[in-house]
């Protein structure tokens, strides 16, 4: 304890150590029913960490090429040592990290935590996830096998449907005009280098925003009195329960990692025909099967373009909730948005059920 | 209240070993795969015991050539007088690959201008050990270099 406060005074001498001390303590979060929902952005943020772990450690053995992508990936699995369960781990925490930001993001938006002074959290947060479906896109090509091939040729075909701007960014994306090595240089050059710098950044904008802003209070709370609201302390209460939290996922991580690998499949061939029954990932699944109810042409447009433009207006609509929740100043009630959010909510839902079964 | 130390553990501090003793196990779960991680892993490819350097018509004395025997670099030379001689190219100092220099009539190597004679042996700079020799046998056409 006394070599603690040494190194504490030693420290605190030169940077003052009072700022962290006063916030830690003054920090706290509120307590009431719905505080389990607190958790997920903690939760995203903790895989987050294992993705850098465990993206590192990959990136330790991993080689793009045509020669070498998917062989080095099947070296890491076969030959060394704890490979296949850090690949594991790395595919797993990449799909529950988008379900859990997923999940933070609705409970964000039913609890109304987007409302003034809260919007730039919001917009930060709605780019977060963005981008972590751009990682989970970049990532899956990089083992170079069948199932990765075609994803990214389909998923680069719909965004070369967008009129005017898509064939551009089609060819940027790939790095060319058709999906070829060189377009899996391009992705690796996105996922291990672009991606996690933008992401670091745009991901300490937002921590730093709840930092300064707090953390958002129950709508319910508006009128009651000071006295009646619940709190617990951030430091040390909340952040044990952080860490207890961190724990478990890190456990329900590894049961999944080990006992259901994550398979490598074949090479790509780009001059094979693609398999049956091919789907993308479930979380592009309910957008995958939207498109396929929507038929070949709608009035004089293309069915695709059609489907596309309106998954892109109602991703724009989305991002922008807290300017069109008109009541957001006034900080009243608005049930509009609450059946808006159940309604999408099912909507993903359903049709990623009809996806899956399909 | 204040309970008199009786010479046996508190209930807290039993907890707070046990706590103690369970992020221990928690870490070495963690941090024991990620360290053999980074353990070389075994190699399938088996290292040759003899390859093919090159043709003999392709030589011509005081020449020299450096040739790949399995996962290293290897030096034939055709000395001055004709004769055929082979030895490991990784220099004994630290580990450059060198090479013939025939204005020198000596394998040289360019890193710290190490100089070892027609025999392997090092004769002036750094090197602290003579390089590797080599069988050197010709079957036909063939040069074939081979570890003694």
């Amino acid at each position: 304890m006394d070599k603690t406060s040494k190194v504490f005074r030693w420290i605190d001498k030169r940077y003052d150590l009072g700022i962290v001390e006063h916030f830690a303590k003054e920090k706290r979060v509120p307590q009431f029913k719905g505080s389990f929902w607190y958790y997920f952005g903690g939760v995203s943020l903790f895989l987050f960490i294992v993705q850098v772990v465990t993206g590192i450690l990959l990136l330790m053995y991993y080689q793009p090429g045509a020669q070498s992508a998917y062989e080095s990936v099947r070296f890491i699995v076969t030959k060394v040592q704890f490979g296949w369960l850090i690949r594991s781990i790395h595919s797993w925490s990449a799909n529950l990290m988008i379900l859990s930001v997923v999940i933070h993001m609705f409970s964000v938006y039913f609890t109304k935590a987007f409302r003034t002074p809260r919007e730039l959290t919001w917009y930060s947060g709605f780019i977060l996830l963005a981008l972590t479906l751009t990682f989970g896109f970049s990532g899956y090509l990089l083992p170079w096998n069948t199932l990765s091939y075609f994803a990214t040729k389909v998923g680069t075909e719909i965004v070369g449907v967008v009129p005017i701007i898509g064939k551009p960014i089609m060819e940027l994306l790939r790095n060319g005009s058709d999906v070829t090595t060189a377009t899996l240089t391009r992705f690796f050059g996105l996922h291990v280098a672009v991606l996690p710098a933008l992401f670091t950044v745009i991901l300490g904008a937002h921590l730093l925003f709840i930092q300064v802003q707090g953390i958002s209070e129950p709508e319910s709370w508006k009128d009651l009195p000071e006295s009646k609201k619940k709190h617990i302390p951030f430091f040390p209460n909340f952040v044990l329960r952080d860490i207890l939290l961190w724990l478990i996922v890190l456990n329900v991580l590894a049961i999944l990692a080990v006992f259901f690998r994550w398979e490598l499949g074949h090479k790509a061939d780009p001059f094979a025909s693609a398999p049956t029954g091919i789907k993308p990932e479930w979380y592009f699944l309910f957008m995958f099967q939207s498109l396929k109810f929507f038929p070949a042409k709608l009035a004089m447009i293309d069915g695709e373009v059609f489907g596309i433009s309106l998954f892109g207006i109602a991703g724009l609509l989305w991002f922008l909730v807290p300017l069109w929740d008109s009541k957001t100043s006034k900080g009243k009630r608005n049930k509009i948005i609450n059946y808006v959010g159940i309604g999408v909510v099912l909507y993903i839902i359903i049709l990623t059920v009809i996806g899956a079964r399909s | 209240m204040v309970v008199p130390y009786d010479g046996k553990m508190s209930r807290r501090s039993f907890l707070d070993y046990l706590l103690g003793l369970g992020i221990l196990a928690w870490l070495a779960a963690v941090l024991y795969p990620i360290i053999d991680y980074f353990k070389i892993p075994p190699q399938t490819e088996a290292a040759p015991s003899s390859v093919v350097a090159g043709s003999v018509k392709d030589f011509k004395p005081n020449t020299g050539k450096v040739f790949r025997f399995g996962n290293e670099p290897a030096i034939l030379v055709d000395t001055p007088d004709g004769k055929l001689k082979a030895f490991t190219a990784v220099c004994t100092h630290l580990q450059c690959t060198v090479q013939y220099r025939p204005d020198m009539q000596k394998i040289w190597c360019a890193c710290h201008g190490g100089v070892y004679d027609l025999n392997g042996r090092n004769v002036s700079g750094p090197p602290p050990r003579p390089l590797t020799e080599y069988d050197v046998t010709v079957k036909g056409e063939q040069i074939v270099v081979s570890k003694s």
